[in-house]
């Protein structure tokens, strides 16, 4: 497999802070790779560094291209991030949300992909007329990540998708990312602190501590893993 | 009751052109959450290059059409050279706030030294009569309804706002660039990540804010007569209470609060003689009413976001 995404030795921060140190990560095509990390590791600042929402050292390159430095012209890449905070356009309704997902795409196929993701996630069919920001969390996730796959993305970016929704709601969305990585064969990328839920549709993971990879192998090794156990995931 | 009809139809028309002011700042209120306070006098400027079109003897409808089209251009290149710099999340709001006083100020001298310091005449894009003593002339009659004549001033203001606002509509609702600027107003990290431009989407808002700036001033000129330094600060007081009264996000709230605005000064002008030098005062009497009532103003919405 070669890589789709490849971060060599990346470090980046905010102004003078710097909060990345020499990442190097990977994400080969069909993979659901997660990274874990306690709060403050840097895990949403990685996948800022990916979008270029920060200044960034470093090699950061996709299907073997440099990526862009703009949010915008990675977003063109084919890179969908569902940023933390879901970050909907609230006073939208949501078919207007999805359809700004697809407004970069010049192909006429944007309608069957807005009826594709309804029937994937048929509470957004029910909502389609109402604003992005009367909705559940539940359901706003949903909205975003439909949005980001609207972009018809090589790769999905997720930070943190269970934040702020309840248990049951969470393990449903990770069923849903695994059967869109099993069924579509969408490649996925996502940050979570909830670590028993990620590896279990994961492939393969990485751990940051304070801005560095400490460890990284594949999902199963990682859960076996006594320290990783203890330190992440809690049992 | 005759007298009634005369100064509703006054409002009306000066409403208009409050409308189109309020609109410009409702635009850019709503994709960067800045009063522009430099709208009105854009605006004058836009004017005063209008005359000097008319005054090299262009015809009054080409002349507003490319004065249009020039403010888009000024308007746009005001936001990407002055307001950018300073205006963003991590800067103070008082910078941007100074700059447009700068703006405010000097637009204002800009246009009297480079066009003209005097009231100059504006021709009327709509039907007039001659009259000795105006090189403009006088606004044409319409119609006469009931004894109350109708000016063709009136009906042009209307109608021009009426197709703009139309336009706008259109424009916001029902094309994919309408729906990129909402985007990038609502949320511009999240339009980025979708792969749209923000930047150049509020550059977009300028650009609109300050073609519509121009019709208002060119319109507001004409059913004056003539054009002088100090004929939008007025304008942009008016406008400014009119999406306060309407409620800052509300393109419909402009149009309502203007019209309110300009037939409640109106009335006061007419009805209310020992205030007729002061009428200032009933609008800005409705929009504290109003704001004491509903903070958002009458049409303007509190988002409430649920997490």
């Amino acid at each position: 497999m070669s890589a789709l995404l490849s971060l060599r030795g990346v470090t980046g921060g905010y102004g003078p802070v710097t909060v990345l140190h020499d990442i190097d990560l990977e994400v080969a095509e069909g993979e659901v790779v997660v990274v874990l990390g306690a709060n403050g590791a840097g895990k949403t600042t990685t996948l800022r560094a990916i979008v270029g929402e920060i200044a960034t050292r470093g090699e950061r390159r996709f299907a073997g291209e440099p990526l862009p430095r703009t949010p915008e012209k990675v977003a063109r890449a084919g890179i969908g991030l569902v940023p933390q905070g879901r970050g909907t356009f609230a006073e939208l309704t949501t078919e207007e949300n999805l359809r700004l997902g697809a407004a970069m795409r010049r192909d006429a196929d944007v309608r069957r992909d807005l009826e594709h993701w309804y029937e994937v996630f048929p509470r957004l069919r029910e909502r389609r007329d109402q604003p992005a920001g009367s909705m559940s969390g539940g359901e706003q996730q949903m909205l975003a990540i439909a949005r980001a796959l609207m972009l018809r993305p090589r790769l999905l970016l997720l930070d943190e998708p269970s934040l702020g929704l309840a248990p049951l709601i969470t393990r449903e969305l990770f069923e849903q990312l695994g059967r869109l990585n099993r069924e579509e064969g969408l490649t996925v990328l996502v940050v979570e602190q909830n670590a028993n839920l990620a590896l279990e549709i994961g492939h393969r993971a990485y751990v940051l501590e304070t801005g560095r990879i400490v460890a990284s192998g594949p999902a199963d090794q990682l859960r076996g893993d006594d320290a990783i156990r203890k330190a992440y995931l809690g049992f | 009751m005759e007298l009634f009809f005369r100064y509703l139809l006054n409002g009306i028309g000066n409403g208009a052109v409050y409308a189109l002011v309020a609109l410009a700042l409702v635009l850019i209120f709503r994709s960067t959450g800045l009063l522009n306070l430099a709208q009105g006098e854009m605006a004058l400027f836009s004017t005063y290059f209008a005359w000097k079109l008319t005054d090299l003897g262009l015809a009054i409808v080409p002349t507003i059409a490319i004065a249009v089209v020039a403010s888009m251009f000024g308007g746009a290149l005001i936001e990407r050279t002055l307001i950018r710099p300073v205006h963003g999340p991590d800067k103070s709001p008082l910078n941007v706030l100074i700059v447009m006083l700068g703006l405010f100020l000097g637009l204002n001298a800009l246009a009297q030294l480079i066009f003209s310091d005097d009231a100059e005449p504006m021709p009327k894009p709509w039907p007039t009569v001659a009259s000795p003593g105006d090189p403009v002339g006088r606004n044409a009659r319409f119609a006469e309804v009931g004894g109350v004549p109708i000016s063709w001033s009136v009906v042009a203001l209307l109608l021009s706002l009426i197709v703009l606002a139309g336009l706008l509509y259109l424009l916001f609702q029902r094309t994919k660039l309408g729906l990129m600027l909402r985007a990038a107003a609502s949320n511009p990290a999240s339009a980025r990540l979708v792969g749209i431009n923000s930047s150049n989407m509020l550059m977009l808002g300028w650009a609109l804010a300050a073609g519509l700036g121009a019709v208002a001033g060119v319109l507001a000129a004409a059913d004056r007569g003539s054009v002088n330094p100090g004929l939008m600060a007025v304008v942009l007081v008016y406008a400014f209470a009119a999406a306060a009264l309407g409620g800052f996000d509300s393109p419909i709230g402009a149009v309502v609060g203007a019209m309110i605005v300009a037939i409640a000064e109106a009335m006061t002008i007419g009805y209310v003689k020992a205030l007729s030098t002061i009428e200032l005062v009933v609008p800005f009497g409705l929009i504290l009413l109003v704001l004491l009532v509903r903070p958002t103003g009458l049409f303007g919405r509190k988002v409430v976001e649920r997490v």
